[in-house]
């Protein structure tokens, strides 16, 4: 019943899961820096995620490199498929990876505030492009009975896509709020615990849209979703985990707050999974012509091999992820070692 | 323009720029590991002082090392799709173990070592770049092993229209491995032992901080001097007898042997000339080649001439590549046996002439694996994966060179302002020099 083929489908959604979780909350903090007021502020949100974030961002290159071993058609096709758009990623994360020493090196006003600058908006372009693609994967792209894609770069900016984008936009910018929430106290507390609540609306809004624009755009969605009896495990979860957001930042209890967008994230990864399932990339032209994860898959024996290497990997990361977010656990304060 | 060779000029332009960073970052890793080893077991201020002061310069190489290198892990789907389909069942396996293995672990751990000097003790700040050090390794690791397979594939067979995985581990320690990990990891200690002591050497330069500098310098002129002894002789060594056997026709053109001959030549110098091939202005050793690669000075060794015209490498590139890299070499092994001699006699120290030439020779060793590489990799060519598949076949076909264009341009353009900016920092945090002794117990 349970092959490798859904195991890898599952430790992929685990891996994406865990990315947009741990990286999401840096891209949230790095999309408000923009807002930031003062100079303090600005250096509160870059030592706030300094110590974490790249492991975090390790994530998505694992994301990547197990998908090239277990799926490898998948990760041939979308990658050359989207090009452009991924190209633009690559450079907007190379912007993000440098902007924390650069900026901590510049000794003007001026010289931090151009950093500032590519730190805010690295951040929402990663989020933008990255939500965007998915969108795309959700709505199915053009693929024809030999799996060569046929789409343009600026068909990946149809309004479904573009909702589903807003949806991660606004998902990560809330989960980044509650988080600077949690790691700051005083004004700057007060400021994000009210930057949370409008990207809770927003969030909340856009998500029902996307709902129904998925209804009109990519219905054969719901056909496996609700078959599916994890269904009914995660969109309860998600209504719970969604409503309890706001109640937790009205009580200043963030901790639980960042808990409950944590889940919010993990369950609309997890929900979109349970709908493209067996699929992986659907197929705007014929649903037969899409990629699943058998016809796209690495042989049973890779498969093998790649699962005894997660299970010795993923728990030493555990462990010692959660070692590092232990030492830097509280709020931050601002030292002489700090960016 | 062809869409294969922009594909091809762009792969080489961002690979080479992202391994300007690595050897660094591995190099002094490891000299960081003994450097605050050495303060933790002597409780000697002077160590803090050196660990803190090339910690950040560590950290500013580190950061562009894992901005260039995000581009890495996604452009064999970008643009060489159909080799990623061809070998996924192999290449991505140890793709994968590298994120899982090395990248969390340095990652994680350098930010805990930059960041957490007051928030930890002491035993465990000194864990902390030791697990950088081991990560950046194992990085090298795997990356090496998904290279050394497209160079010498094993434990795989062709099964579907592509190589299918028969056998792990004959894959992971295929014939050139090893030989492929230990010359490029010793290539990066290197590296990272001429950083420390070209920037030590120019501190006493300027007269900033001596006494401390004085310290990093001899440890790392030690240490980069048994470096690069070991890099000629056995690892340099190793893997040339490992192409001569496994990529004869790689191993004929790095050697500019056009011409299958007993008693082969060894070329120490010769300006190699295209139509008809042949090497100008030789100046060889008889016998020493054949000796060399297979333990007779009498050993016919295959020049060019015997193999198909279609399965030949570029054979300039090569050769110019590989002589470089083996003329830096013993360049490495002068200089470093003079500084220690000059440390021996206290001497190095008001040598402001040679002080300078160890600071310009900062950039040497990295071109060194530069040239190395391109002999490797040009050397590898008209294949992708030596005898299974051509390079022409491997590119992406639904992008576009339009596409291809645009992304070069865009990366040449940052590339550009990313080194400009690592250059000038660099340039800054040597300027500020170590923190003054005093002051470090303080901290
Ligand atoms: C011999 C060593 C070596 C070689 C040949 C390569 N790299 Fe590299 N790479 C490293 C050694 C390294 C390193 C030492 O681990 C890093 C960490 C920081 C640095 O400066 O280099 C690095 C960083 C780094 C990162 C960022 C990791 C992070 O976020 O922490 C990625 C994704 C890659 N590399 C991927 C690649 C790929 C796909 C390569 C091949 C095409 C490649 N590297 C060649
Ligand atoms: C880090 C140092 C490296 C350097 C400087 C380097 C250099 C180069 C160069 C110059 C080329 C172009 C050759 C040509 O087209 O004539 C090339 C191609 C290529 N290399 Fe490397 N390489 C490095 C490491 C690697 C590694 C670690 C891998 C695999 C894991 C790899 C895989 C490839 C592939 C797939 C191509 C493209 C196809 C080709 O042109 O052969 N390289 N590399
Ligand atoms: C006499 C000295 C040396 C010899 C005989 C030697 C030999 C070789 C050979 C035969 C290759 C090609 C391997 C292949 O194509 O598969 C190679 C590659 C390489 N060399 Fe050297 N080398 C020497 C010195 C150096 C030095 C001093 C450095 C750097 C500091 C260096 C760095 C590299 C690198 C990075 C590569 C590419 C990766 C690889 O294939 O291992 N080499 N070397």
């Amino acid at each position: 019943m349970i092959d490798l083929n859904i195991i890898w489908f599952l430790l992929i959604g685990v891996l994406v899961t865990g990315y947009a979780i741990l990286d999401g909350f840096d891209l949230g903090v790095g999309m408000l820096h923009i807002f930031a007021k003062d100079e303090t502020e600005k250096r509160m949100n870059f030592n706030a995620i300094g110590p974490v974030w790249d492991g975090n961002e390790v994530w998505l290159l694992t994301a990547g490199g197990a998908l090239f071993a277990a799926f490898p058609i998948v990760y041939a096709t979308v990658f050359s498929g989207f090009y452009i758009a991924l190209m633009l990623l690559l450079a907007a994360l190379i912007f993000r990876a440098i902007s924390f020493e650069f900026r901590s090196k510049m000794e003007s006003a001026a010289g931090k505030s151009i950093w500032d600058w590519a730190f805010g908006i690295s951040s929402f372009l990663i989020a933008l492009l990255l939500s965007v693609a998915f969108g795309n994967i959700l709505g199915g792209v053009e693929l024809d009975a030999t799996g060569k894609y046929s789409g343009t770069f600026l068909g990946l900016l149809n309004p479904y896509a573009v909702i589903v984008g807003l949806v991660g936009v606004t998902m990560l910018a809330m989960h980044g709020a509650i988080y600077m929430a949690m790691k700051t106290d005083g004004a700057q507390s007060a400021r994000m615990a009210t930057w949370a609540n409008g990207a809770w609306m927003a969030f909340m809004a856009l998500y029902f849209l996307s709902t129904l624009a998925t209804f009109f755009f990519a219905h054969y969605l719901f056909d496996g979703m609700l078959k599916n009896p994890l269904f009914w495990v995660l969109f309860p979860l998600l209504l719970a985990s969604a409503g309890y957001i706001p109640v937790a930042v009205k009580a200043a209890r963030f901790g639980r707050a960042f808990t409950a967008s944590s889940l919010v994230i993990a369950s609309i990864i997890g929900l979109s999974a349970v709908s493209l399932f067996p699929r992986v990339v659907p197929s705007k032209t014929d649903l037969a012509y899409s990629l699943t994860i058998y016809n796209a898959s690495s042989s049973q024996y890779t498969l093998q091999v790649m699962l005894i290497i997660a299970l010795i990997g993923v728990p030493l990361v555990l462990g010692y992820t959660i070692f590092i977010y232990r030492v830097f656990k509280g709020k931050v304060v601002l030292g002489k070692d700090s960016y | 323009m062809d869409p294969v060779f922009l594909a091809r000029f762009q792969f080489a332009m961002t690979i080479g720029f992202h391994f300007i960073f690595p050897p660094l970052t591995i190099g002094l890793a490891w000299l960081l590991v003994i450097v605050e080893g050495l303060g933790l077991k002597s409780g000697n201020a002077v160590y803090t002082a050196i660990g803190k002061f090339f910690g950040k310069i560590l950290a500013l190489i580190f950061a562009v090392g894992v901005a260039t290198g995000i581009v890495m892990e996604f452009q064999f789907g970008t643009n060489w799709a159909e080799y990623s389909k061809f070998v996924g069942d192999i290449f991505g396996a140890p793709l994968a173990a590298e994120a899982l293995f090395a990248f969390f672990l340095e990652s994680t751990f350098l930010g805990l070592y930059l960041l957490g000097r007051n928030k930890v003790s002491k035993g465990v700040h000194w864990f902390s770049i030791l697990m950088v050090a081991i990560g950046s390794t194992i990085s090298a690791f795997w990356i090496l092993v998904a290279n050394s397979w497209q160079q010498t594939p094993a434990g795989y067979v062709i099964r579907n229209g592509r190589a299918e995985l028969t056998d792990f581990w004959a894959a992971v320690f295929n014939p050139s491995t090893m030989v492929r990990f230990f010359h490029t990891m010793d290539a990066a200690l290197i590296a990272g032992a001429f950083l420390m002591a070209g920037i030590s050497a120019i501190l006493i330069v300027k007269g900033k901080e001596v006494a401390t500098a004085k310290k990093s310098l001899t440890l790392a002129v030690y240490f980069g001097l048994v470096a690069s002894l070991l890099e000629v002789f056995p690892f340099g060594h190793e893997h040339a007898r490992q192409v001569a056997h496994t990529q004869p026709e790689k191993f004929a053109a790095t050697q500019g042997l056009y011409t299958s001959q007993s008693g082969a030549p060894i070329a120490i110098f010769g300006v190699p000339v295209n139509n008809p091939p042949e090497i100008k202005a030789h100046i060889k050793i008889p016998g020493l080649l054949s000796w060399m690669a297979f333990g007779d000075v009498n050993a016919t060794i295959k020049g060019i001439n015997e193999f198909p015209a279609d399965e030949i490498p570029p054979l300039w590139m090569t050769f110019v590549s590989y002589h470089n890299m083996v003329a830096l070499g013993m360049y490495f092994i002068l200089v470093l046996l003079i500084a220690t001699y000059k440390i021996r006699k206290n001497t190095l120290w008001t040598s402001t002439k040679f002080l300078k030439l160890l600071f310009w020779s900062i950039p040497l060793p990295v071109a060194a694996t530069q040239f190395g590489w391109v002999a490797a990799e040009v050397g590898r060519q008209p294949w992708i994966v030596y005898k299974l598949m051509r390079t022409s076949e491997a590119a992406s076909i639904t992008v576009t060179a339009g596409e291809i264009m645009f992304s070069i341009i865009l990366f040449g353009l940052i590339y550009i302002l990313l080194f400009i900016l690592f250059v000038v920092h660099l340039m800054k945090e040597i300027n500020h020099g170590p923190a003054p002794l005093e002051l470090q117990e303080a901290v």
